[in-house]
């Protein structure tokens, strides 16, 4: 057995106890979709660019694909699969919905995690404030202006305590 | 893309971190946010056969006002110095500085150990760390020293870190009272490296002469240079009294005509130059005004 050989790992993924062997260097994107079949974290560049891969790391966003499993023990893992649910959508999700912010949908797992961690400290952003915070988030059919009104949308909603 | 295989350890203390580090020496990297290393791990530029995660180490963290200086942990995240109350007010431009760096998501993130180790030349806590006189506290197996942010960066993603060395915590001096200070960037997509940007502090002397002038400018050659000697001849003359509306721009202009800039491909020497005149101008602009703030 050598030292780069898989290894023991635990992860705790939206507050869910997974137990899986995985070589150090495979990134937390990959085993999040390969090994715990959450399939909702898309991977884009692999190299912190594209934003597609956002998870929360003990409630901060993070990039899924600049992380290593090996390195989530002992942390809490929220990904996509953990908003939402039931026929019921959180917040940036209806309103994305509503607003039609999204087209193919491969950047919005990654806009969702990374916006609804960004609204819950910035509750009342200006606009040039939204388009600066959505800048690590690629999107590629959009142009951006449907997911601005409505990420502004789901601030409102936030701050009368609508739906959540 | 992947990274090549590696082992991986996460010591819970500085001194068993050091250990590993005097034993892999150069076949180990340090991983701190990995906002760097990773993109590099993952695109094969770096093959190290170790990786020693240091986000355990509490001895590296933390902020601290002591003797006039900050003393910033090497693991505290740009987020965290971007919102640091302590950082704000003692030390307002790196605070900026840090809110200027990537995304929102990489903020939350990268640390400053971690940028100033990779020494990206158009990186924004380099320049920033020039410019302020910071130290850089480095430790080894074989013991600590300090070294100026003057002396610590060699080129192109190379410092003077040796391969057993950490730097574990960065001191910048407090930001004087006399003092106001000015950043800019400038980069044609929001989050990326600057083509160039320029860092100012400004002291306001007698007679709104000029009490005291540092200026550091990145992104034009293989590490970020202090720039205020270029003009120290003319600031004993003509620039230096009285502090007037023009005297930014022709500080610019000055600095833009004797800096060397680095020839490269992607970005022709003449549009860096136009850069560099026009950020020093509002960059010092911005200390003249954030002076006068202070004054009324």
């Amino acid at each position: 057995m050598s030292e780069f050989d898989p290894v023991p790992i635990v992860l705790n993924i939206n507050g869910t106890q997974y137990r899986l062997f995985a070589e150090p260097r495979r990134l937390l994107s990959d085993v999040l979709r390969d090994d715990c079949g959450l399939t909702g974290t898309h991977v884009g560049c692999e190299h912190g660019v594209c934003g597609a891969c956002t998870i929360l790391f003990d409630g901060a966003p993070a990039r899924a694909c600049l992380t290593y499993a090996v390195q989530a023990q002992n942390h809490e893992i929220t990904t996509i699969e953990a908003f939402g649910g039931d026929g019921t959508l959180s917040p940036v999700q209806q309103a994305l919905h509503e607003e039609h912010g999204l087209q193919c949908g491969f950047c919005t797992p990654g806009i969702v995690v990374t916006m609804e961690a960004w609204l819950a400290e910035n509750p009342d952003p200006a606009e040039a404030e939204i388009r600066d915070a959505l800048s690590g988030n690629l999107c590629r059919c959009t142009g951006y202006h449907n997911i601005v009104a409505a990420i502004a949308k789901a601030a409102a909603r936030r701050r009368e305590g609508g739906p959540t | 893309m992947k990274p090549g295989a590696f082992s991986y350890e996460a010591p819970a203390t500085l001194q068993e971190v050091l250990q590993s580090l005097a034993v892999w020496n150069d076949n180990a990297k340090l991983i701190a946010g990995g906002q760097s290393l990773a993109p590099m791990l993952n695109m094969r530029l770096a093959r190290p056969e170790r990786l020693i995660d240091i986000n355990r180490v509490n001895e590296l963290t933390g902020i601290a006002n002591r003797d006039g200086r900050l003393r910033i942990g090497a693991l505290v995240r740009h987020d965290a110095l971007a919102s640091s109350e302590m950082i704000r007010s003692a030390c307002p431009m790196l605070a900026h500085a840090a809110e200027t760096i990537g995304h929102y998501a990489i903020r939350k993130r990268g640390t400053i150990g971690g940028s100033l180790a990779h020494a990206d030349p158009a990186a924004q806590l380099p320049l920033v760390t020039l410019a302020l006189d910071a130290e850089m506290e480095i430790h080894s197996a074989r013991g600590i020293r300090m070294v100026p942010a003057r002396d610590f960066f060699l080129s192109i993603f190379t410092t003077i870190l040796e391969p057993d060395e950490l730097l574990a915590a960065i001191h910048v001096p407090l930001s004087s009272p006399q003092e106001g200070w000015g950043f800019r960037l400038f980069n044609r997509r929001a989050g990326d490296f600057a083509i160039v940007s320029v860092a100012a502090t400004l002291a306001r002397g007698a007679d709104d002469t000029v009490g005291g002038l540092r200026l550091a400018i990145g992104g034009i050659g293989p590490v970020p240079v202090r720039a205020e000697q270029l003009v120290a001849g003319d600031l004993a003359k003509s620039l230096s009294k009285p502090l007037s509306k023009d005297w930014p721009a022709r500080v610019g202009a000055v600095v833009a005509d004797t800096v060397e800039i680095e020839d490269n491909e992607r970005i022709p020497v003449a549009f860096r130059k136009e850069l560099v005149a026009a950020l020093t101008r509002e960059a010092l602009d911005q200390a003249l005004e954030r002076i006068a703030e202070r004054a009324s």
